[in-house]
């Protein structure tokens, strides 16, 4: 049982299931478009959450909310199920999958044998779409990766029901109905508004324009407080977040970049095409950053000025947030 | 980012494969741009092997020198830790930290270390080693 399916790349692995699904279903989304309309730009930094030990950070929602926006705002109905029972979660994806139609499925990155070995940590939250099966091996489309790949029963079994944070219960998801022809233009604004309000507006100090303030602060403390070797971990943890597989480069920012770039276009709104250019100078500041953080971890030597440094950088990467945010906060059809 | 300045520093994380980026072109358009990798991601996921492998050489010593059982090197080995591996196995936290105790280890049934190796991916002889 084999589907013709459309694989295509992705930097990260929801935006580009979604967008691969929905274009077996003939709704053509580019990437960007599907992380904008999904409001996927964030910006957390929550030190009192460990993650592997080191202090977490991220720069996009939660997993799950790209795909949840994304329908609601675009009216698409999605089946979507989590199960007890491994074995009938299973069966179940054979039974979608023998109606020909494709699937979208959450795994842990740990248990997929496929992906290379350096990235395989445990990551409970990837988007995989399953579009057929080959004897007792089923046939993927990983976002992330340049092309398909096959997995054997087993092991897809084994990352669907991953345990610890986030994991996935053998979630999978398909389109039950998406609409010929969808009205692009209410959604990006919606999309643009609730970003803009994220970074904008959250009244704690750790999340959007606020919670990159309190990062830059934080860290110029930690010199003082933690051991080189503790630092230096704990620099390379952000710049993990920042720039490894999924974000596209820069923490989603380019990503963004692009899809206020597209969203011009369909908006007829100028405007926007020069936000987009200032979103990508902005991405290349958070670039220095990782880049020059990156640096004081390689050397192994942090100094009160090089940590400085980073934390001006921040400040500034929070005050071009800030600038661009007001101005599509304004936004209107 | 311009296309032609994306990094291509590649340390074979990717295994020949390769991620995307995205990246403006001349007149500023975006599209995707395949990348290697780049230094500081190279040097950040390296440092976060180095302290996985770290744990690992830690936990192998303390099993040869008789102090924990080979549970404990497993647990490293897979990035796991004694809740999220009584996790797998429906056990108490309480029931798996027991069994890091060599002595008790010793004890375990041969279905209770089938349960073990299957989480770890392994026969029941490589449960017991640490190689």
């Amino acid at each position: 049982m084999e589907l013709t399916f459309e694989h295509n790349q992705s930097a990260h692995c929801e935006n580009g299931a979604v967008s691969n699904l929905l274009s077996f279903h003939k709704l053509k989304l580019s990437e960007p478009m599907i992380f904008g309309i999904g409001s996927g730009l964030f910006f957390a930094f929550m030190p009192f959450i460990k993650v592997n030990g080191l202090p977490g950070s991220s720069y996009r929602i939660l997993p799950g909310w790209i795909f949840k926006r994304v329908t609601k705002r675009l009216g698409i109905t999605m089946q979507s199920q989590t199960f007890r029972d491994q074995d009938k979660a299973m069966l179940e994806l054979d039974n979608v999958l023998a109606k020909g139609l494709p699937v979208g499925v959450l795994t842990s990155v740990f248990y997929l044998p496929y992906l290379p070995k350096a990235l395989r940590f445990h990551f409970n939250a990837h988007n995989i779409v399953v579009f057929g099966k080959k004897g007792d091996s089923y046939l993927v489309s990983d976002p992330v990766l340049d092309t398909t790949v096959e997995i054997s029963y087993e092991d897809l079994k084994r990352a669907r029901f991953a345990k610890g944070t986030l994991a996935p219960k053998g979630k999978m998801y398909y389109p039950l109905n998406v609409p010929e022809r969808v009205d692009l233009k209410p959604a990006i604004v919606k999309g643009i508004k609730k970003t803009a309000k994220d970074m904008l507006g959250i009244p704690v100090p750790f999340f959007g324009i606020k919670g990159i303030r309190y990062m830059a602060r934080t860290i110029k403390k930690w010199p003082t407080k933690v051991s080189e070797k503790e630092l230096i971990l704990r620099l390379g943890q952000l710049i993990r977040m920042q720039e490894e597989i999924g974000t596209g480069g820069a923490g989603f920012r380019f990503i963004f970049a692009a899809f206020l770039q597209e969203s011009a276009v369909v908006l007829q709104q100028d405007w926007l095409k020069e936000v987009a250019a200032e979103v990508t100078e902005l991405g290349d500041r958070w670039r220095d950053f990782a880049f020059a953080a990156g640096r004081i971890c390689k050397g192994r030597a942090a100094t009160d000025d090089s940590i400085n440094i980073l934390s001006e950088i921040l400040m500034e990467c929070a005050d071009r947030e800030e600038k661009i945010f007001k101005k599509l906060k304004q936004i209107s059809l | 980012m311009e296309k032609d300045k994306v990094p291509q520093d590649d340390e074979n994380v990717y295994e020949n494969t390769f991620k995307v980026v995205y990246a403006v072109d001349k007149d500023g358009n975006y599209q995707k741009v395949p990348t290697k990798g780049w230094e500081p991601e190279n040097i950040a996921l390296n440092q976060a092997w180095e302290t996985i492998h770290e744990k690992v050489s830690e936990a192998r010593k303390l099993v040869e020198e008789g102090k924990v059982s080979p549970l404990a090197y497993h647990i490293e080995k897979d990035m796991l830790s004694p809740a999220l591996l009584a996790d797998y196995v429906g056990w108490s936290v309480k029931k798996v930290k027991k069994h890091l105790d060599p002595k008790e280890f010793a004890r375990l049934s041969e279905s209770e270390l089938q349960q073990y190796a299957y989480v770890f991916r392994i026969s029941t002889e490589e449960l017991l080693k640490t190689n």
